[in-house]
């Protein structure tokens, strides 16, 4: 009930706000577009209730102008709300380019969330406010969703693909944070919360929260033990692509198409190697889909990345 | 034949169990749909009733979270194909098609008692579901949900599924052909009642995404029994794969279950004010909009599944055109009212029950179809409001007025109006409080699917829990008076309502052959005042 009274009190972003505006409105235009209907609805059935006399006369079957007027003005107010809603729906696929990188991978049935500095947390993101976060988010079985109400979003969580949902969180605070996605048995107790701290608190929590190493250096770490190493380091002699300066880069691959080696190719060439070769190299990478989960690869990614500006053969720039 | 059997009441027409199993007259048929759909009616429905008792206090209480899950599916699989879909076509429509048009039956007589029985058989493997302990898929079935991880008895209800879908398809098969064939002399197209044109529309899109769903089933059990990857990554598959094809079925079923009442609703207000439908044209080509424009919405699902940006947009767009057509419907039944002579009967007031449920649920549909509002409020209890309103609101409201409306015609016998009254008002209050506190709670971030919540949501969902007390009671009372009426109420005249079209010209309940002689029709539909004024009081007092 207290949640009732303290209705609009829940809005963590800026984001929140606007849909709550833009919900509000469609609130009105639904009002103003039903009421005729129940107003004449009731109107006529009393007034022109059979056997009471009334000015029946004139009545008329049909009138092409009115009923296309009744068709065209409300999609028109419609189509307005339309450009509104798709405008604020078009900012949450471009996440701005300075925004906290963090990864969430949803398994049956807990988040689990890393920070790029290797913090790792599970059922609850702790987030600084008033910066912008973009969560990457992965599925190690089936599909969830990352949805947090008090910031009006969510997105899937599919397997096989990352998906994106970037945020700026403005007002410090506790918010829940749940799967929207029917999961299976406990999908219903998948959740937890989403911590908004100020960044100086945030700072503290990273210190307090311990890390073996940031994501890219636990990736480093991985790529040896994993035995990556053997024919992608420097001193192979397996001919495998070279990793260094790969991320972002086009990858002309051996069936003639060229890919971005973005998150998801490097994802997909770790645990489905066979599915996008890369042109000029044998196709001898076995798969890892048994041997790594999404967050050991999502690390993997990480270190890869931190390649990006490194020279083949080892140099670092 | 002679006349004398010609005047035989198909009721009449043979008492014995073998009679019925084995006839092929559409108004038997259709009977045997009512009683099949009427238990499968109850059984979604005690479904229902474990969900919210459950849900009346935030722990899990009465279910274990297992039991919550499957008890959902089972009211999701139950209420959409073995109540809603068959609904209103396999009752009304397979009773009243023929006699509308001025045929002795449909098309395919025999065909239409094949479907009957596969109908069976499909409500049989789900029964056999229900009996070996459910299935925990929701009725989406998404994978990989479905084909690689759920331990419930998946490829059972798919099987179910798949076998009533066949049902669905040689039903939409056999009215396409009737309404093409067996129109008696002067019923052309456009003299055709409106919910012969909402039946046609429904058949068109019965036929058409039908056969989608089944191959979506079959896909499912290809890779959970062979481990054939179509829908799961580590397969080679593609999860949204699954909802394109799912919904590119389901969001025309939508259609499927809505159709059929906005043509009940035609036929019940047209007769409540003793007015043709206001814009006969707009009205039965809105049916035809709307069956083509619902193939183009699918994608309204999947805001947040991860399809790309630009489709959400473009499928966002094409929502609110849908939306027009419904909506020229709703104002044109309005404008059917003015200046009418209006009688609050009981089919009248589930009308006008249908219309304010169904805008609010229009209304909060187009609302939904806003992409930005979309990604708070899907999944959760916004959008089963909203469906709720739709389909329960909506629908059942429907066939609960085509019920009343067509009961005397069907049975020959009268119904107590007052109780009539008290049940459509009953229903009506109690959907309202059932539904409209979950509009606020989905707002309010409640996802559906859950059994536990927190505790700030115990208040709407108490509120919401009553309301559905009053539903429960409120559909049972219908079922009380309509079973007392059948032995105690007055014998029905051929046109109790005073009503245009062919039912109301054969006596009530209708020969075997519907017409002794096959009627030729030579004006539009909906010619008021029809003079059989009295005949109503006469069959009451």
């Amino acid at each position: 009930m207290n949640r009732l009274l303290t209705f609009w009190a829940g809005q963590a972003s800026h984001h929140a706000g606007q849909v709550d505006t833009l919900f509000l409105g469609l609130a009105v235009l639904a009002v103003l577009l039903s009421a005729p209907v129940f107003i004449l609805i009731t109107w006529f059935a009393v007034k022109y209730r059979r056997g009471k006399p009334a000015d029946r006369t004139h009545a008329v079957n049909r009138n092409v102008w009115l009923e296309v007027s009744w068709a065209a003005i409300p999609f028109l107010a419609t189509v307005a709300f339309y450009l509104w809603s798709t405008g604020l729906f078009i900012d949450l696929y471009q996440p701005p380019a300075e925004a906290l990188a963090i990864n969430a991978v949803g398994k049956q049935w807990m988040w689990k969330f890393q920070h790029p500095g290797g913090q790792a947390e599970i059922n609850e993101l702790h987030v600084p406010a008033g910066q912008a976060v973009v969560v990457t988010l992965a599925s190690q079985d089936v599909i969830h969703s990352l949805f947090v109400p008090a910031l009006r979003l969510k997105q899937d969580v599919v397997p096989g693909r990352y998906t994106r949902l970037w945020f700026r969180a403005d007002a410090a605070g506790s918010y829940a944070l749940v799967c929207a996605q029917f999961c299976g048995t406990d999908h219903a107790v998948m959740g937890g919360q989403l911590v908004v701290q100020t960044p100086a608190d945030y700072a503290r929590w990273l210190a307090a929260a311990g890390t073996d190493g940031s994501l890219a250096a636990q990736g480093a770490v991985l790529f040896r033990q994993m035995g990556c190493s053997g024919c992608h380091g420097a001193a192979s002699t397996v001919h495998a692509p070279p990793l260094e300066g790969l991320y972002g880069r086009p990858v002309p691959l051996a069936n003639g198409q060229v890919v971005t080696a973005d998150d998801q190719y490097l994802r997909d060439s770790i645990l489905l190697p066979q599915a996008q070769v890369a042109a000029g190299y044998p196709a001898i990478m076995p798969t890892y889909q048994n041997v790594l989960g999404e967050e050991d690869v999502l690390k993997l990614v990480a270190y890869i990345k931190s390649l990006a500006n490194a020279q083949p053969g080892g140099g670092h720039e | 034949m002679s006349e004398a059997t010609a005047e035989v009441s198909y009721l009449e027409h043979g008492h014995s169990l073998k009679s019925w199993l084995l006839t092929t007259d559409h108004k038997r048929i259709a009977i045997l749909y009512f009683l099949s759909i009427t238990l499968f009616f109850f059984v979604g429905g005690a479904a229902a009733a474990l969900i919210r008792i459950d849900l009346l206090t935030p722990e899990a209480d009465l279910m274990s979270n297992e039991g919550y899950n499957r008890a959902f599916t089972l009211h999701g699989v139950i209420m959409v194909w073995f109540f809603l879909i068959p609904s209103i076509p396999n009752t009304f429509g397979n009773f009243l098609v023929p006699l509308m048009i001025g045929a002795r039956d449909l098309a395919f007589p025999r065909l239409n008692l094949l479907s009957w029985y596969i109908y069976m058989v499909g409500g049989l493997f789900t029964i056999a579901v229900l009996v070996l302990g459910g299935v925990d898929t929701g009725w989406t079935f998404y994978t990989p949900l479905s084909s690689m991880f759920a331990n419930g008895n998946v490829i059972l209800a798919a099987t179910a599924i798949f076998v009533v879908g066949f049902s669905s398809i040689l039903t939409g098969l056999n009215f396409i052909v009737t309404v093409h064939r067996l129109r008696c002399p002067g019923m052309t197209w456009g003299r055709l009642p409106l919910f012969v044109w909402s039946i046609y529309a429904t058949s068109l899109i019965l036929v058409l995404a039908t056969p989608v769903l089944s191959i979506t089933l079959v896909l499912i059990a290809a890779e959970r029994l062979f481990g054939i990857g179509v829908f799961n990554p580590a397969l080679g598959g593609d999860p949204l794969l699954y909802q394109h094809l799912f919904w590119f079925y389901s969001h025309p079923a939508v259609y499927i279950m809505i159709l059929p009442a906005l043509g009940v609703i035609s036929e019940l207000v047209a007769t409540a004010a003793r007015k043709p439908v206001f814009g006969y044209r707009f009205v039965a080509g809105s049916s035809i909009a709307i069956a083509i424009l619902g193939f183009l919405v699918w994608g309204h699902h999947m805001f947040v599944a991860g399809q790309s940006m630009y489709a959400s947009a473009v499928f966002s767009f094409l929502s609110l055109a849908v939306a027009v057509p419904s909506g020229i419907k709703v104002y044109n039944w309005t404008a059917t009212l003015y200046k009418g002579h209006i009688a609050l009967d009981p089919p009248f007031l589930f009308a006008m029950s249908f219309i304010g449920l169904f805008v609010v649920g229009g209304m909060t549909g187009l609302i939904l179809a806003m992409l930005a509002v979309d990604v708070h409020v899907h999944d959760t209890y916004f959008v089963v409001a909203h469906f709720h309103y739709i389909m329960v609101g909506g629908t059942v409201s429907a066939y609960f007025g085509a019920l009343h409306y067509w009961w005397p015609k069907m049975m020959g016998r009268m119904l107590p109006l007052v109780w009539g009254r008290l049940s459509a008002i009953f229903i009506f209050l109690g959907f309202n409080l059932t539904f409209f506190p979950q509009f606020i709670l989905g707002y309010l971030g409640m996802p559906r699917r859950y059994h536990v919540y927190p505790a700030e949501f115990q208040t709407l969902h108490v509120l919401s829990s009553a309301g559905a007390s009053v539903l429960g009671l409120a559909y049972l009372l219908p079922f009380t008076y309509l079973l007392y009426s059948l032995r105690h109420g007055g014998k029905a005249p051929p046109n109790p309502w005073g009503a245009t079209g062919l039912e109301w010209t054969v006596p009530s309940p209708p020969p075997q052959h519907n017409f002794h002689e096959l009627p030729t029709v030579d004006g539009p539909p909906y010619q008021y005042p029809v003079e059989v004024d009295g005949e109503r009081e006469a069959a009451h007092g």
